[in-house]
C-alpha cells in the first residue's frame, strides 16, 4: 500500500470513529441520565434502545427545513456546518494509539503528526465558536441573538484559561506535538507516580477541565442554549438536519475534548507501570493501545454526562466572574510557577 | 419600594438603546401561559411587565350559573398542583355560609388529604425550580414521590390530578384501607427524596450562588403587596392561617411554621423543603387521631339535596400551599350563588413581579417566577 492509501484509510477510520462516538454518546447520555433519575430512558428501538440515535437521525433528516423569513439566508445555512466540521477536523491530530505493523509496514495511529498539533486544536476550537455566533445572529430572533452573544463572550473568555493551562503543558514537555507529549508521559517520576500530566500539572488539569466544560457548552456552562431561559439559545430557530448538526457537533466536540484531555493529562494510549509493547505482538499491541486510549476517553465522555445531570447552571455574570476572576489569575500563576520550575531544573 | 433605587430610569427616547424581550406565553420556563414583556439592557432587566389573562376561563362568572354542588369540579382547575386544597377551601366557605360544621372524622380525612396535597405541591415547585436553574435530576426524585401521593388520592376518590374531593358537608369516603400500610413506607421515601434533593441542591455552590440574595424582598414590602404563604414567611413574617386562624382541627396539631430572613429564592426554597417535613408531622398526628375514631363515625353532615343557603355572605380562607386561598360567596337565597370571588395567593404575589425582578438578570427572572409558584389556573381563573 502506498502512503496516501494508508492516510486515506486513517482519515476514513477516524471520521467514522468520531461519528460513531457521537452517535453512541447521544444514546449514552439519555440512558445514563435515565439511570441517574430513576427512569428507563429510550428502550424501544432495538436492544436497550440502541437504535434510538438512528431513529432520531431519520426523523431529523426527513423533517421540513424551516427558515425564518427575516433570517440571513447564507449565514443561516453556514452556521451548523461551521460548528460541526471543526470538531471533526480536530480529531486529525489526536494520537489514538501507538503504532501497528500491518503487512510489514509500521503505521502510526494518528492521521497526521504535525508539530503544531495542539495549536491546531485550539484554532479549530475557536472556529467552532463562529458556528454558534453566526447561527445565533443570522436567525434574527432575540433569543438566538442572546444565545449567540453569550456564546461569544463565554467561549472567547474560556479560551484564555484553556490556553494558559495548555501552555504549562507545553513548557513541561517542550513540544507542540501531541504524539511526542504522549510518548513523554511514559514511565514514572518520584519513584511511584505515573509520568502523567495530571500528576505534574494538577492545577493546570483542573483549569483545563473547567474550561473544556465551558467550551463544550455543557451544564453547568450551557448558557448559550440554556433551555429554561433562552428557549434553546442560538439554535432556537433551527430545525431538521441543521439542528441535527448542532446537536451532533456538540457530541463530536465532547469526543475531541475528551481525547485531548486523555492525550495531555492521562498518558494517551500508555498504561502506567506496564509497557504493553514488551509482551504483545505488533498487531495486538496496536489494537491494545487503541483500546486503552478509548477506555480513557470513554471515562471522560461519561464524566461529561455525569456532571451534566448533577449540578445546576451558572448565571451569566457568575460564569464570567469565574472565568476572569478565578481561572485566568490561577492559570497565570500556574504558568509562572511552572516556567520558574522548568527554568530551574534545566 | 426598596428596590426602586436599583432601577435605571429611562425615558421613551431611550427605548432604542434597549431590547424589549417578550418572554412567553409560549416559553419553556413560563409555567402555564404567562407572559412577561421585559425591557433589558444586555441581560439586566429594566422593566418587566407581566401580562395575565391567557388562561382566563371566567370561573367566577361560571359559578353564578352553577349550583353550589356543580361548582366544586371547577375549583380543581384553579391550582391544579394541589386541587384538594381548593376543593376544601370552597367546601369550607359554603359550609360557613350554611352554618354547619362537618363531623370530626371528615375533618381529619380532609386534613390528611390537604397535607398530602401540600407535599405534592411543594415537591413540584422545588423540582421545577431545580429544572429552571438547570438541575433536572432532583425533579425526577420528587415527581416520583408525587405520583405515590396521587396513588392515595386515586384510592380515595378515584382521581389523581383534578380531585374534586369531598362534598359540601363532609367527605364521601373514609381513608382507604391501604393507607395504613402505604403511609409509613411513603413517609420514608418522601423523606429520602427530600434528603437527596437537599444533598444535590442546598449546599451546592452553584445553587447557592444562583439563589441566595436573588429577588430579595423586605418584610414591609411583602406585607404591603399582600404576600401570603411561603413567600411572606420567606421574608420573615410568621404568618400561617393554620396557626393564626385555625380551621378544621389544625389547632390540635403540633407543628412549626418555618420562616426565612431575606425573602430571596433560597429562603423560599428552604421554607418549602421544611414545610414538607411539617406536613408529614401533621399527617402522622391526624392519622393517629383518625385511628382512634370508631369505624362507623359519620363522615357526612346531613345537608339538603339542593343547597339553598340563607341570603348573606361568607369568606373563608385556608392556608393553601401557595398562601392564603380564600373563597367569598354571596348568596341571595337561591340554589345558585349570587357571586363567587376567589382570592388566589399568587395573584397578589404576581402583582409585585416587576418589583421583584427589576435590576436583576434574565436568569433571575426565571428563578423568581419558579420560586413564587405562579399557577396560571388560579391567577387568571
Amino acid at each position: 500500500m502506498a502512503d496516501w492509501q494508508i492516510d486515506l484509510i486513517k482519515v476514513v477510520f477516524i471520521w467514522v470513529w468520531a461519528l460513531l462516538i457521537a452517535v453512541v454518546m447521544t444514546w449514552v447520555e439519555r440512558r445514563a441520565s435515565a439511570m441517574m433519575q430513576d427512569r428507563l430512558g429510550p428502550n424501544r428501538a432495538g436492544p436497550f434502545g440502541l437504535l434510538q440515535p438512528l431513529a432520531d437521525g431519520i426523523k431529523l433528516f426527513t423533517k421540513e427545513d424551516i427558515m425564518p423569513e427575516k433570517a440571513r439566508k447564507i449565514l443561516f445555512l453556514l452556521g451548523p456546518p461551521l460548528f460541526a466540521l471543526p470538531a471533526f477536523s480536530a480529531y486529525a491530530v489526536v494520537p489514538f494509539g501507538d503504532k501497528i505493523v500491518l503487512g510489514g509496514k509500521e503505521i502510526i495511529l494518528q492521521v497526521s503528526d504535525v508539530n503544531i498539533g495542539f495549536l491546531y486544536v485550539l484554532a479549530l476550537g475557536a472556529i467552532g465558536v463562529y458556528g454558534m455566533v453566526i447561527g445565533g445572529w443570522a436567525s434574527n430572533s432575540k433569543y438566538s441573538i442572546l444565545g449567540g452573544l453569550r456564546a461569544t463572550a463565554q467561549l472567547i473568555s474560556y479560551e484564555v484559561p484553556m490556553g494558559l493551562a495548555l501552555l504549562t503543558i507545553v513548557l513541561l514537555y517542550g513540544t507542540f506535538s501531541l504524539r511526542e507529549m504522549v510518548l513523554l508521559q511514559q514511565g514514572t517520576f518520584l519513584g511511584f507516580l505515573p509520568n502523567w500530566g495530571i500528576f505534574k500539572q494538577p492545577l493546570g488539569f483542573i483549569i483545563f477541565l473547567v474550561a473544556a466544560y465551558a467550551e463544550a457548552n455543557r451544564v453547568p456552562f450551557d448558557l448559550p442554549e440554556c433551555e429554561s431561559e433562552l428557549v434553546t439559545g442560538y439554535h432556537t430557530e433551527y430545525g431538521s438536519m441543521n439542528l441535527g448538526l448542532y446537536l451532533f457537533g456538540e457530541y463530536v466536540n465532547l469526543g475531541t475534548l475528551a481525547a485531548i484531555t486523555v492525550s495531555l493529562f492521562f498518558g494517551g494510549w500508555t498504561l502506567p507501570y506496564v509497557d504493553m509493547s514488551k509482551f504483545l505482538g505488533p498487531v495486538a499491541y496496536g489494537v491494545a493501545s487503541f483500546m486503552v486510549f478509548f477506555i480513557k476517553q470513554a471515562f471522560f465522555l461519561f464524566l461529561f454526562v455525569w456532571v451534566r445531570w448533577t449540578v445546576p447552571r451558572f448565571r451569566y455574570d457568575q460564569l464570567m466572574g469565574l472565568g476572569w476572576k478565578a481561572l485566568i489569575p490561577l492559570g497565570l500563576v500556574n504558568l509562572f510557577v511552572t516556567a520558574l520550575l522548568v527554568q530551574l531544573t534545566i | 419600594m426598596a428596590t426602586e433605587t436599583v432601577c435605571i430610569t429611562t425615558g421613551p427616547a431611550d427605548v432604542g438603546d434597549y431590547v424589549s424581550l417578550n418572554i412567553g406565553p409560549i416559553h419553556p420556563a413560563m409555567h402555564g401561559t404567562l407572559r412577561v414583556i421585559t425591557r433589558t439592557d444586555g441581560e439586566t432587566i429594566l422593566s418587566a411587565e407581566p401580562e395575565i389573562g391567557y388562561l382566563h376561563r371566567g370561573v367566577e362568572k361560571l359559578g353564578e350559573n352553577f349550583t353550589y354542588k356543580q361548582f366544586l369540579p371547577l375549583t380543581d382547575r384553579l391550582n391544579y398542583c394541589s386541587a384538594i386544597c381548593n376543593n376544601v377551601a370552597y367546601e369550607l366557605a359554603v359550609e360557613k355560609l350554611l352554618g354547619i360544621e362537618v363531623p370530626p372524622k371528615a375533618q381529619l380525612v380532609r386534613t390528611i388529604m390537604m397535607e398530602l396535597a401540600r407535599i405534592a405541591d411543594h415537591e413540584v415547585l422545588v423540582g421545577i425550580l431545580g429544572v429552571d436553574l438547570g438541575a433536572l435530576t432532583p425533579f425526577f426524585y420528587l415527581i416520583i414521590q408525587r405520583e405515590e401521593i396521587y396513588e392515595i388520592f386515586e384510592w380515595h376518590h378515584g382521581a389523581r390530578l383534578t380531585n374534586s374531593m369531598g362534598a359540601i358537608g363532609g367527605v364521601e369516603a373514609p381513608l382507604p384501607d391501604r393507607f395504613h400500610q402505604k403511609w409509613p413506607k411513603m413517609r420514608d421515601s418522601i423523606r429520602r427524596a427530600n434528603d437527596e434533593t437537599d444533598k444535590l441542591l442546598t449546599h451546592n455552590r452553584i445553587w447557592m450562588d444562583r439563589t441566595i440574595g436573588v429577588n430579595a424582598f423586605c418584610e414591609e414590602d411583602a406585607l404591603n403587596w399582600g404576600f401570603t404563604g411561603p413567600m411572606l414567611r420567606a421574608c420573615g413574617t410568621r404568618r400561617d392561617i393554620r396557626k393564626d386562624e385555625p380551621y378544621l382541627m389544625y389547632n390540635e396539631f403540633d407543628f412549626e411554621v418555618p420562616t426565612g430572613k431575606h425573602g430571596d429564592v433560597f429562603d423560599r426554597y428552604m421554607i418549602r423543603m421544611l414545610e414538607m417535613e411539617e406536613s408529614i408531622k401533621i399527617i402522622d398526628q391526624a392519622y393517629a387521631m383518625y385511628q382512634e375514631m370508631p369505624d362507623d363515625a359519620p363522615l357526612m353532615k346531613k345537608v339538603p339535596k339542593i343547597i339553598k343557603p340563607p341570603a348573606g355572605q361568607a369568606y373563608h380562607a385556608i392556608e393553601s400551599p401557595n398562601g392564603e386561598l380564600g373563597f367569598f360567596i354571596k348568596s341571595d337565597g337561591s340554589d345558585k350563588p349570587y357571586r363567587i370571588k376567589i382570592r388566589p395567593p399568587c395573584y397578589m404575589i404576581y402583582q409585585a413581579f416587576e418589583e421583584l425582578v427589576k435590576g436583576e438578570m434574565i436568569s433571575d427572572l426565571i428563578a423568581c417566577l419558579s420560586s413564587i409558584n405562579v399557577i396560571a389556573g388560579e391567577l387568571d381563573r
